[in-house]
């Protein structure tokens, strides 16, 4: 074995113990793939490349799946991520008001993290709470009815670690 | 059989022909982009709609089984219609740059156009942008000519099984690509081009090396020497109107004369120099017990896909070079001294019909004469568009003779480029040496649930077990079986394209079928010629040639010998499947022209 196999081989050794349960059976790509993030917070390229060779998948089919489902990150997020709904109601409520404020207040785009990796930031097309738009979800908390101050004060309380 | 109803004919069918098939038997071409009959039917295009009656939406034909008493319309005013708005999506996605692209009058996205009379797109819609993947040596990729219809998916995973395209995100920014839409060298892409030649647009094509051998021939500091791969003198033909496989060997000498090389070598001289050091090499196998199967290593990619895919096998790899590279280092030793010139000024160019010796030639292990080689390759196709651009007319030219010394093969040389030649070449000697009478045509026996074929001679003392594996995916279930214990091989022939060599990634696009099987065939007629100038010359045999004798007299000393070895040889590693990083997009950018 290349000395950088072995080397990956160590330090996936808690994803290795996942893997192994799902090692030679069909269609158990996408839960590896959740169990995965779910350790790690998102999936990065050598964590695919090791599940790709554990499970022998093709990298492209576990990168096709990745790409496919919104809910699998490829990308660090922040300690803690928020996400603006961008719902049809939640746009016509004032959303973008909400993006502007956070670009002002921790200079961050949708997509982004912050520079010191608190917080994270992405839109989400509806989450289904429209009578409470504009919805904000910060971890897993979903608020509702937020305004600029609101979200201001928010930023406070997540603030901390 | 099944009895339906096409535009008002009857016709009968077996059960589970597709209506598209149905109506085919009947004189009716319905459309396609995507489909290609035996390896492809994503039903992704649909510009192959029909319409059936009593059924609410018009449907794929190409997917649509035959039903007992199904009354079909292909062409009613309203499927013309509906099928030209498929083809104006399209476009309207498509860069248009027809007159400058590579595929210019041999696109299929073109040629519907034209068969369908769009004149002017009604819709202006968005575009995707990607950036040009121009970073491997061998294969180009631009995806914003890709028209989703996933056949290199299919010949990728089906045939060649190294499985580098996937469809990528979704919706609209949907592409199909490697992992994360990223290059082909980052991928385990063996650059054997298969996807090319089944991409209906130009968003796959080869790295173009024309205008450096141009380049060279312009410049008169340089000795130009060029070799042509056995396939070449019979897959020329069919570019210039000629039946497919008509060889056309003195033509294609003259030609290349034309061109203005210095000297036209027959790459044939090499394959029987590889020929007689691979056969050498497998006697020491038989003598040391091992490590059998021994397997061809002449096919640049079939070797990538061992060193990625199946590193265990490295060391049962033949040591041989191929014969592009056995004649680079000929050309630039032997001929060099002979002629007297400084190697540092000649320029080898190779001929062939693979666009993975492009990334061959760039080996690190390949500099045994001290320098590159081969400097650079073309494939059949960009041969024939030099001499397009030349104004140069296989059919009228005269026939002529390769240059002396490296001009003079064996048939052994010039099977090469068939499925099954390399290991019948070897085999002639291979049985004669081992003290038995000349070998007839080897019979096989296919192996149809694997789909390769095997063979057992009987060789002096030794009961040999052959086998030829057309494909590397046939490959991968040889190695499987072998593994698991299952079989027992002495000498194994694999290529990596469909029909070996004639079938090649770099040789003329097959557009006029959109069948594979039909595609295969093709290939195999150029084989025919290659057959037929084997059963013409002198000797058939490698270690009979009096110029490979000779030579191995003056120059190289007893097969498999110390500079034969250090000439010729060369070892194998195992690869990593997958770059580590991404190329950074800056890599990118620069080795992008
Ligand atoms: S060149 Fe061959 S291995 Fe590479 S992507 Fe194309 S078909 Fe697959
Ligand atoms: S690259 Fe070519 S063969 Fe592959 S999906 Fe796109 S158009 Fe089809
Ligand atoms: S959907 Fe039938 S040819 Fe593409």
């Amino acid at each position: 074995m290349k000395r950088t196999a072995i080397k990956r081989k160590e330090k996936y050794q808690e994803l290795d113990g996942v893997l192994e349960k799902y090692k030679g059976r069909k269609g158990v790509l996408i839960k590896a793939l959740s169990e995965a993030q779910e350790m790690y917070g998102f999936l990065s390229r050598e964590v695919l490349i090791h599940i790709a060779c554990e499970l022998d998948v093709p990298l492209s089919e576990v990168t096709s799946v990745v790409s496919f489902y919104s809910l699998f990150k490829t990308e660090p997020s922040g300690r803690c991520h928020i996400e603006i709904c961008s719902g049809t109601a939640c746009y016509v409520k004032g959303m973008q008001d909400l993006l502007e404020t956070l670009e002002e207040e921790i200079n961050i785009k949708p997509g982004e993290v912050t520079g010191d990796g608190r917080f994270g930031l992405s839109t989400v097309n509806c989450v289904g709470a429209c009578s409470a738009a504009p919805v904000v979800k910060i971890g897993d908390e979903l608020i509702g009815d937020v305004d600029s101050k609101r979200l201001k004060q928010l930023l406070g309380k997540y603030g901390h670690d | 059989m099944i009895n339906l109803t096409i535009d008002r004919q009857q016709v009968s069918v077996e059960k589970g022909t597709p209506v598209l098939e149905a109506a085919r038997k009947i004189g009716i071409d319905i459309p396609t982009l995507c489909y290609l009959k035996d390896l492809n039917a994503p039903a992704a295009c649909r510009v192959c709609i029909v319409q059936v009656e009593g059924r609410p939406a018009f449907e794929a034909s190409c997917v649509l089984p035959a039903e007992e008493g199904m009354v079909v319309h292909t062409n009613t005013p309203a499927v013309l219609a509906a099928r030209k708005q498929v083809l104006e999506l399209f476009l309207s996605d498509h860069p248009f740059e027809c007159l400058t692209c590579e595929r210019n009058l041999n696109c299929e996205l073109q040629r519907l156009a034209k068969r369908y009379g769009i004149r002017d797109l009604p819709v202006e819609g968005e575009r995707n942008h990607y950036p040009i993947d121009h970073v491997s040596p061998s294969v180009v990729r631009e995806p914003d000519k890709c028209i989703r219809c996933r056949r290199c998916v299919s010949v990728c995973e089906n045939y060649i099984s190294a499985n580098i395209y996937r469809m990528m995100d979704r919706s609209f920014q949907a592409v199909v690509g490697p992992a994360y839409n990223g290059s082909l060298m980052e991928s385990p892409c063996i650059y054997c081009g298969q996807c090319i030649t089944v991409c209906p647009t130009s968003a796959l094509r080869e790295q173009d090396s024309t205008a450096r051998v141009f380049e060279a021939l312009a410049n008169p500091e340089l000795h130009v020497v060029v070799q042509t791969a056995p396939s070449i003198r019979s897959s020329i033909a069919e570019e210039f109107g000629l039946p497919v496989g008509t060889p056309v060997e003195g033509q294609m000498v003259a030609a290349l004369r034309r061109l203005g090389f210095d000297r036209v070598f027959d790459d044939c001289v090499a394959a029987d120099i590889c020929v007689i050091e691979e056969a050498t090499e497998f006697m020491e196998r038989l003598k040391k017990g091992g490590p059998f199967p021994q397997f061809t290593s002449c096919c640049p990619s079939w070797v990538l896909f061992c060193e990625k895919f199946y590193p265990q096998f490295v060391a049962n790899l033949s040591e041989v070079k191929s014969p592009q590279q056995i004649f680079g280092a000929l050309v630039k030793t032997y001929y060099a001294k002979r002629a007297g010139i400084d190697p540092a000024k000649i320029f080898v160019v190779s001929v062939m019909p693979c666009v993975s010796k492009k990334y061959e030639l760039l080996r690190p292990e390949m500099k045994a004469s001290g320098c590159q080689d081969i400097d650079a390759e073309i494939s059949t196709r960009e041969f024939v568009r030099m001499l397009f651009q030349a104004g140069l007319d296989i059919r009228k030219l005269p026939r002529e003779e390769f240059d002396s010394p490296l001009g003079s093969a064996s048939g052994a040389g010039v099977i090469f480029g068939s499925t099954g030649g390399v290991l019948e070449a070897t085999l002639r000697t291979v049985y004669e040496w081992a003290g038995e009478k000349p070998l007839k045509r080897l019979e096989f026996e296919e192996v149809r649930s694997l789909e390769y074929k095997e063979a057992v001679i009987h060789a002096g003392p030794h009961e040999l077990r052959v086998a030829v594996a057309r494909g590397t995916g046939a490959a991968r279930r040889l190695m499987d079986q072998v593994l698991a214990g299952k079989k027992r091989y002495h000498f194994v022939e694999v290529m990596a394209c469909p029909g070996g060599c004639v079938g090649g990634g770099g040789q003329p696009i097959y557009i006029e079928t959109n069948d594979w099987n039909e595609q295969v065939s093709h290939r195999t007629r150029r084989a025919g010629g290659l057959y037929q100038l084997d059963r013409e010359r002198e000797y058939r045999k490698a270690h009979e040639n009096p110029v490979i004798l000779k030579l191995y007299e003056e120059y190289l000393g007893r097969p498999g010998g110390p500079r034969a070895h250090k000439l010729f040889h060369s070892g194998h590693v195992s690869r990593k499947l997958y770059a580590d990083e991404p190329l950074l997009k800056k890599e990118r950018d620069l080795v992008r022209r």
